[in-house]
């Protein structure tokens, strides 16, 4: 038997009843559609995340006190609970080749008010000069805190933009005071809009001199971050390890179990991107359990079929079929359904992953693994299921099935 | 497996020959013996009728005749090949080859035309498409079935128009026997003598050799010899001597 032949019998008998095939293959549609869309929102998730830890900084390592526990990751690190880092453990990094700058930073939340009677709550970080460079934030308006506003402990705040139109709505807030805990703070400048970061959103932040924060609002001589920025990527790794060692050896802890933790823009890139993997990978599971149910149907048509058709079965063998010629027949119209409903249900994922970042806002991805995984996988069904009714079919003796009424 | 060479004349050839066939049908401990060991020659060229009513075996001895079964014991040589122990996979290529048959009930494809109903055993040799028209025309030019319902589906033929669809199926592949069981049986008398008609001058003009299964003896009396068969042996075998001539109504 010809392949011509196979598939102009394949699309005979799949047209001669399409209300029926067109519903068996829904199935599968509605299964490779939402696989489709799930996978692409994870990937598209996943890109997501990426670019905005890129946008924190680039070549990032982050000090931060308490130890992560191997495997454990720094979502658990319980940030804060413990109080170890230093202003001099900063002088103590100073000396590691391959450092382009060093910041350190202490945030807390406090209540801002403005003067003409606004408030808000957020995040306050006292920094020093270094943080714009190593953190990528440009001054929209005025200036960033400057090296003699931390020596001097000055009482100047730069806004980020959201905290600025919280505080004084379309008027201009440079020059204007604005009140943290009660106590009064220049405004000097206003940052440029960056756009929220994962968890962290630089736009709605007030930075004030690290000084100041440290003996004016928060009263403590310790600080929560020390971010670094490494000359190159190629370095990070040693620089990781010169710096562990040295706060170790200031902080006289042993090396393996610090009471800080550095994290890279790798290891938070990582964690994350195997949140978002563990999320697509369930996604797409409950929406593959869709597909079996969608290939049980197929198998459920395809054994009607061969019921019905059992007497042109008996001719066909009459007049020479043999046994594969049947198999292969009726398993090429498993196929066919099953495939069908991939190329239908691959569009549909399509258009839906475009609704949703459309109107959800969720960032989505098609990549071309997905869609040939969903071709595969359809295949697969077809053939899977499709390969006992077609045995089924082949089986019949002749005479049997040419006296089937 | 490639088509043979289509022959221009519609001439089936070969010989049937029956040595001993029987065949038993073992059902747990019972023993159904559905022939007893039958032996005949039927020539090349012959119309030969096999008549006997229901339960006499007839069917069995069409089957293997037809080699969509094999004989329990015995052997059956189809155009001096030993075709009685073959596989199921063997058999339907001797049944694409060498056997047309024409069944009580026609069995046409319903969503097929009358051109790819007849074509269909060719499928199944891998002929080429060309083969395939060449030897349809043939087929349907010899079953005297009429060009303008060529592209017509089974569904809008008469019954009588459905059979000769089916004779020309069956005469598509140049087989070496023609094999109609109870060809009549679906029919009222009058499409019944047309189909007789063609089968006669099947044989008459074009020489094809014909084995007609039957219960009813005014059908087997078209046929030029009845083998009389009753509870799996052959009670008699003779000549016709009145042979009935199909009224040709077309």
């Amino acid at each position: 038997m010809r392949l011509q032949d196979i598939l102009q019998e394949t699309y005979t008998a799949l047209s001669a009843n399409k209300a029926r095939s067109s519903l068996t293959i829904l199935g599968i549609v509605i299964g490779i559609g939402s696989v489709i869309a799930m996978i692409s929102i994870g990937q598209g998730a996943s890109g997501q995340i990426q670019s905005s830890i890129e946008g924190l900084g680039s070549n990032l390592l982050t000090v931060m006190p308490g130890f992560i526990q191997p495997g454990r990751g720094f979502v658990s690190a319980g940030r804060g609970s413990s109080q170890t880092l230093k202003n001099e453990d900063t002088d103590a990094l100073k000396h590691i080749t391959g450092i382009a700058a060093i910041s350190p930073e202490l945030q807390r939340r406090f209540q801002i008010t403005s003067t003409i009677g606004n408030n808000t709550n957020s995040t306050v970080i006292g920094i020093s000069p270094e943080y714009a460079r190593v953190r990528n934030v440009e001054v929209a308006q005025g200036s960033f805190i400057a090296e003699n506003h931390v020596t001097s402990m000055g009482r100047v705040a730069v806004l980020g933009p959201t905290v600025a139109e919280d505080l004084f709505g379309e008027e201009n807030a440079l020059g204007k005071t604005i009140r943290i805990n009660k106590i009064n703070f220049k405004v000097v400048g206003v940052l440029q809009t960056k756009g929220s970061a994962g968890f962290f959103n630089p736009d709605d932040t007030v930075f004030v001199p690290l000084s100041t924060m440290q003996k004016i609002l928060a009263g403590s001589d310790f600080i929560s971050t020390i971010a670094i920025s490494v000359d190159s990527k190629n370095l990070m790794p040693q620089v990781q390890e010169e710096a562990t060692l040295s706060l170790a050896q200031k902080h006289r802890v042993d090396p393996q179990s610090p009471d800080f933790s550095i994290v890279s823009q790798a290891d938070i890139l990582g964690t994350l991107t195997q949140v978002t993997n563990t999320f697509t990978i369930f996604l797409a599971s409950i929406a593959g359990i869709s597909l079996i149910v969608g290939g049980i149907g197929i198998m459920n048509m395809m054994l009607t079929i061969v019921t019905e058709r059992t007497r042109e079965i008996g001719l066909r063998k009459a007049v020479g079929a043999k046994k594969h010629d049947i198999s292969t027949q009726f398993l090429t119209e498993a196929i066919m359904l099953t495939f069908a409903g991939g190329i239908i249900g691959v569009a549909l994922g399509w258009l839906l992953a475009l609704a949703v970042s459309r109107f959800a806002g969720l960032a989505t991805q098609v990549s071309l693994q997905a869609v040939l995984l969903a071709f595969g996988v359809s295949a697969a069904i077809g053939i899977i299921f499709g390969y006992y009714p077609a045995r089924r079919a082949a089986a019949l003796h002749p005479i049997e099935a040419l006296r089937y009424e | 497996m490639a088509a043979r060479a289509v022959e221009p004349s519609w001439r089936t050839k070969g010989m049937i020959e029956c040595k001993d066939i029987a065949k038993i049908y073992q059902s747990g401990e019972i023993e159904t013996v559905a022939i007893k060991d039958i032996t005949f020659t039927i020539k090349d060229g012959e119309f030969v009728a096999i008549i006997g009513p229901s339960g006499s075996g007839k069917s069995t001895l069409m089957h293997i005749l037809g080699c969509l079964d094999i004989p329990t014991r015995g052997t059956y040589l189809l155009d001096s090949h030993d075709v009685s122990q073959l596989s199921d996979n063997e058999l339907a290529e001797i049944r694409n080859r060498k056997i047309g048959f024409v069944f009580q009930s026609f069995n046409l494809l319903p969503r097929a035309t009358v051109l790819r109903n007849v074509t269909l055993p060719l499928v199944y040799a891998s002929a080429s498409q060309h083969e395939r028209e060449k030897a349809a025309v043939s087929a349907l030019h010899a079953s005297a079935f009429p060009e303008k319902f060529w592209h017509h589906y089974p569904n809008q033929l008469s019954g009588g128009m459905m059979q000769r669809v089916a004779i020309a199926r069956a005469l598509v592949n140049n087989p070496s026997l023609l094999l109609a069981d109870e060809p009549t049986g679906n029919l009222d008398t009058k499409t019944g003598e047309i189909v007789l008609d063609t089968f006669q001058r099947l044989h008459m003009e074009q020489g094809h050799t014909i084995i007609l299964i039957t219960h009813e003896l005014y059908v087997a009396e078209h046929a030029e010899r009845i083998i009389q068969i009753r509870d799996g042996n052959i009670v008699s075998d003779s000549p016709v001597k009145n042979r009935r001539i199909a009224n040709n109504h077309h």
